[in-house]
């Protein structure tokens, strides 16, 4: 009883499991499998949100360009994917059975180099984290070093989002063009779209989640966490503290990439296509509004930015199509200017009536054990 | 005026020779030589634009320097990037105190202790016994003991001061450099950062800037007097002040 207590008087880990209590109980309980499926597509979102916090809210490095990981992750997993659904069998009919549809209708007679390794789902799931990560590590590397930061490097990684934007439309009979990869059915032999495999997907969406929300905390109250802060502060004094600033801000680029990369494979299994659309300069920027929304330093924030940004989205643009962009934009400028840490800010500032109540409750709930362990600073002798 | 040599009987931790920086033709630092022994509390002064917190930035390597060498112990800094001259026993004291607002003192200090300086050292950075006994050390000794569960941003001018000090100290390096000190504090804080650079300087060099006299006088084993990037004079603090051309450009105002 005292253990349970303890648990939900801490107030992280109290955040954790309604988390985990929404995602995993009641969302799937109370919506049909069609809006859990796109809730399962709103968190693939959060994994790049997830990404943001770590290296726009802690490290102070804007990146507009996320799409960018988010997509080469989707289309890691789409060219396996399609690769599976075009078998020589049910691609007959094309003039060069056994390749995608698209390189057929480009004139293609047979697989690019570049495509075979993607016949194995080993290989593509390495490739999956591993070529967003090796693009960030370059690009966060080649910028960092140069002290490349602020402005400029959000303007950079914008435009590395129009280019493979560009690259992937104009190169339309290796990629699929601006129509992406479609018709993805089965992944290995297992129909990605009944609806039990969309109730796995979620879950496994889900779980990843969690995994990334770990691993993130381990990094933030890591000292890596601590020098994150440190730097946005006073990066000269890290510096002369005998830190190499670029390498953490080139680690926390990569890990968030890798992040942004998962969610984005997570996103082709889920929706069953992948496309240009998620990688360009807009969808780049409606995740940064995700993490602004949510609170750039809170990464439970920034799921629940995800969320709620993206069922607006949805609701919106099923309602009143033509104004979202607008509501979105007046939403951006709105958090920025009177709420700069967002829902977690808030909650922050005006949650504190909230924190009393539940402890009055949690004590109520057992009145015999005594006074719950207050948040729990480090220990320190 | 010539460089003094170094001694035989006091090795020379730092050698500056030649070195000289230009911004855009303008000689900031202009062919000088320092030397600066083990142990040695070295002040240095001179007007505005004189070069010296320039000369500071080129050791550090926060400037890198157009021509010369500067040799710490074995090793010239010239080429070297600054975490790595931090990482060979060189720490550095910013102008306007210079830590870190959103942290408590006691992780000011943490982040200063040198271990687990790279991505995955940091990572997996503990803090064990050892961390937690140099940070309460090093508090008693900047007089901020009682403060370490504060944030940084709540304390005094003079304490941030003294923390940035304090800072360095976790660092343990061989060669302190301090971009005035005592600025902005109280005659009372004046007196203790006296002390404070006193005990200090026992075991490490260190190279201050500073303009209030009465405390240069307090502390000064020897005065460098720089002037429009070149070194004026050198040696006591009495042989320095009754030099005419030290009165001429300095002193006199």
């Amino acid at each position: 009883m005292r253990a349970v207590k303890g648990l939900l008087a801490n107030r992280e880990t109290l955040a954790l499991l309604i988390l985990a209590a929404l995602l995993f109980v009641v969302l799937p309980l109370g919506l049909d499998i069609f809006r859990l499926n796109l809730v399962g597509k709103y968190l693939t979102y959060a994994f790049v949100a997830v990404g943001l916090v770590l290296c726009w809210g802690y490290g102070g490095v804007l990146s507009l360009g996320q799409g960018v990981f988010f997509g080469l992750g989707g289309y890691c997993m789409a060219m396996f994917l399609k690769l599976e659904a075009s078998d020589p069998e049910s691609t007959k009919i094309q003039s060069t059975p056994g390749i995608p549809d698209f390189m057929d209708w480009n004139q293609l007679t047979g697989l690019p180099w570049f495509w075979e390794p993607f016949h194995s789902l080993t290989f593509s799931l390495v490739a999956m984290l591993v070529v967003p990560g090796v693009l960030a590590f370059i690009i966060g590397a080649a910028m960092f070093k140069r002290r490349v930061g602020g402005v400029y490097f959000a303007i950079i990684t914008q435009a590395i989002a129009a280019i493979l934007t560009i690259l992937i439309i104009g190169q339309q009979g290796y990629t699929g063009g601006v129509n992406g990869m479609t018709d993805l059915r089965t992944l290995h032999g297992w129909d990605i779209r009944t609806d039990s495999a969309r109730y796995v997907l979620y879950y496994l969406c889900g779980a990843l989640l969690f995994v990334t929300i770990f691993v993130s905390r381990f990094v933030l109250r890591s000292k890596v966490g601590k020098l994150l802060l440190a730097m946005r502060d006073k990066e000269e004094r890290v510096r002369f503290s005998g830190y190499d600033v670029a390498s953490f801000k080139v680690f926390v680029f990569t890990l968030g990439s890798v992040f942004a990369a998962i969610g984005g494979a997570l996103f082709t299994l889920q929706v069953g296509f992948m496309s240009p659309s998620f990688v360009g300069i807009v969808p780049s920027i409606e995740m940064v509004i995700f993490t602004a929304v949510g609170g750039r330093s809170s990464i439970l924030g920034a799921i629940y930015g995800s969320l709620v940004v993206n069922w607006a989205k949805t609701f919106f643009s099923e309602s009143f199509p033509q104004l979202w962009l607008f509501f979105m934009g007046g939403l951006f400028i709105a958090v920025v200017m009177f709420f700069p840490n967002g829902l977690a800010g808030v909650l922050e500032q005006h949650g504190g009536k909230l924190g009393q109540l539940w402890s009055r409750f949690v004590k109520r709930a057992a009145p015999r054990t005594p006074e719950p362990a207050p948040l729990q600073q480090e220990t320190r002798t | 005026m010539s460089p003094i040599p170094a001694q035989p009987s006091s090795p020379v931790v730092l050698a500056v020779e030649d070195l000289t920086v230009s911004f855009d033709g303008f000689r900031a630092v202009d062919q000088l030589n320092l030397y600066i022994d083990r142990n040695e509390l070295r002040v240095i002064i001179g007007p505005n634009g004189a070069g010296k917190t320039t000369l500071l930035d080129l050791i550090c390597g926060r400037t890198k320097a157009t021509d010369g060498t500067i040799r710490f112990k074995d090793k010239e800094l010239t080429k070297m990037p600054e975490h790595r001259i931090v990482h060979a026993g060189v720490g550095r004291k910013f102008q306007t105190p210079s830590i870190y607002e959103n942290l408590t003192v006691f992780e000011n200090l943490e982040i200063s202790f040198p271990a687990g300086r790279s991505v995955f050292g940091a990572l997996a950075f503990r803090r064990t016994q050892e961390v937690t006994d140099r940070i309460n050390r090093v508090a008693s000794e900047i007089q901020l003991r009682d403060r370490l569960d504060e944030r940084a941003e709540y304390l005094s001018h003079g304490q941030k001061q003294w923390l940035e000090i304090g800072m360095l100290l976790m660092q343990e390096p061989e060669l302190l450099m301090l971009d005035e000190p005592v600025a902005g504090m109280s005659v009372p804080e004046r007196r203790q950062t006296a002390q404070l650079l006193r005990r200090i300087c026992q075991n490490r060099s260190v190279i201050v800037i500073e303009h209030d006299m009465e405390f240069v006088r307090s502390i000064a084993h020897r005065v460098t007097v720089m002037h429009q990037g070149k070194v004026l004079a050198e040696g006591p603090m009495e042989q320095v002040q009754a030099d005419p051309r030290v009165i001429e450009v300095y002193l006199g105002h």
